[in-house]
């Protein structure tokens, strides 16, 4: 069979990642108690897409960005309403649901879509990539992060 | 203010296209530079970027030094089927580009992956269509047959 994807997925240069600064941002910050772009992203999902299952993973502390964003997110998403779609299509549906949140303060939103049977049958959440620091710096991420913030 | 130098630069060229895609082995690929430089005149660019070669990869950062970890599972993904030869637009060089291309592909995000012209999805997509054997079958339909049935025969 085909090798464990995520052994194999490993940045080029480990070792760089590993001594880039990142760890001053602490990885279990108290999350802002009000949140609301994981709530938008919440509702707008379950409003469009009706899932049987949803969850919704603020992956920001994971990236350099500030203690507390609301810029880096990982959807998984359950419906039947992806019955006979392609991976693409169900992707532009959760994309379409998330316009105004992609076009202003997320930054980066991992997707997982499934049909329920699939999900009985591989109920799991898949892992994001280690940061390589790509936000860092980033004019564009600066200015949703502000968009956050507002 | 920056970019607004790298635009006008971009624009005293000549040519039909500014952008430089690397290739994923290293050799960079200079194209003649545009002429025009308008969102339109970049659109009609695109279209001919993403058809210019078989495998095309919108990313942060280059094949060698990908600056994103979702860039760089691209990348890492294509490398394990064998897949060296295909274009990377950096997009963090030029920010008409970064946004441009997410108008092209009415797409939110980078990394954004082509394959003979046609918009394929992101990391998440690319790696389902790896862990699911779909990959294997679509880079046979390009013509480029995946690292990974070699090693398959070799083990048998």
């Amino acid at each position: 069979m085909l090798p464990g994807i995520l052994r194999c997925i490993r940045p080029v240069s480990t070792r760089l990642t590993l001594t880039r600064p990142l760890a001053h941002f602490t990885p279990q910050m108290a999350p802002d108690p009000s949140r609301p772009v994981e709530k938008a992203i919440r509702t707008k999902l379950t409003n469009s897409l009706k899932p049987d299952h949803l969850e919704v993973h603020n992956e920001s502390h994971m990236h350099a960005v500030p203690p507390g964003s609301e810029s880096h997110f990982r959807v998984l998403v359950v419906s039947s309403q992806f019955e006979g779609l392609k991976l693409i299509q169900r992707h532009r549906l959760v994309n379409e649901a998330l316009k105004e949140e992609l076009s202003s303060c997320v930054h980066a939103l991992a997707i997982q879509a499934k049909t329920p049977e699939q999900w009985g049958s591989n109920p799991s959440l898949a892992k994001s990539p280690p940061c390589m620091g790509g936000s860092r710096g980033d004019h564009t991420v600066e200015e949703k992060l502000k968009a956050g913030r507002e | 203010m920056n970019s607004l130098i790298r635009s006008a630069a971009r624009c005293l060229r000549s040519g039909p296209s500014v952008y430089a895609p690397v290739r994923a082995d290293g050799r960079v690929w200079s194209a003649p530079a545009r002429f025009l430089c308008s969102a339109a005149d970049l659109q009609k660019d695109l279209g001919q970027m993403v058809k210019k070669d078989k495998v095309v990869v919108f990313m942060k950062g280059t094949p060698a030094q990908p600056m994103c970890g979702f860039s760089n599972a691209v990348v890492q993904i294509l490398r394990m089927h064998g897949v060296d030869d295909y274009a990377a637009y950096n997009v963090l060089e030029d920010q008409d580009l970064r946004q441009g291309v997410k108008d092209f592909s009415n797409w939110p995000t980078i990394p954004q992956v082509y394959f003979n012209g046609e918009f394929v999805g992101g990391c998440d997509i690319l790696l389902q269509m790896h862990q699911n054997g779909d990959l294997v079958d679509e880079l046979k339909k390009l013509g480029i047959q995946s690292a990974l049935l070699d090693a398959e025969k070799e083990s048998k």
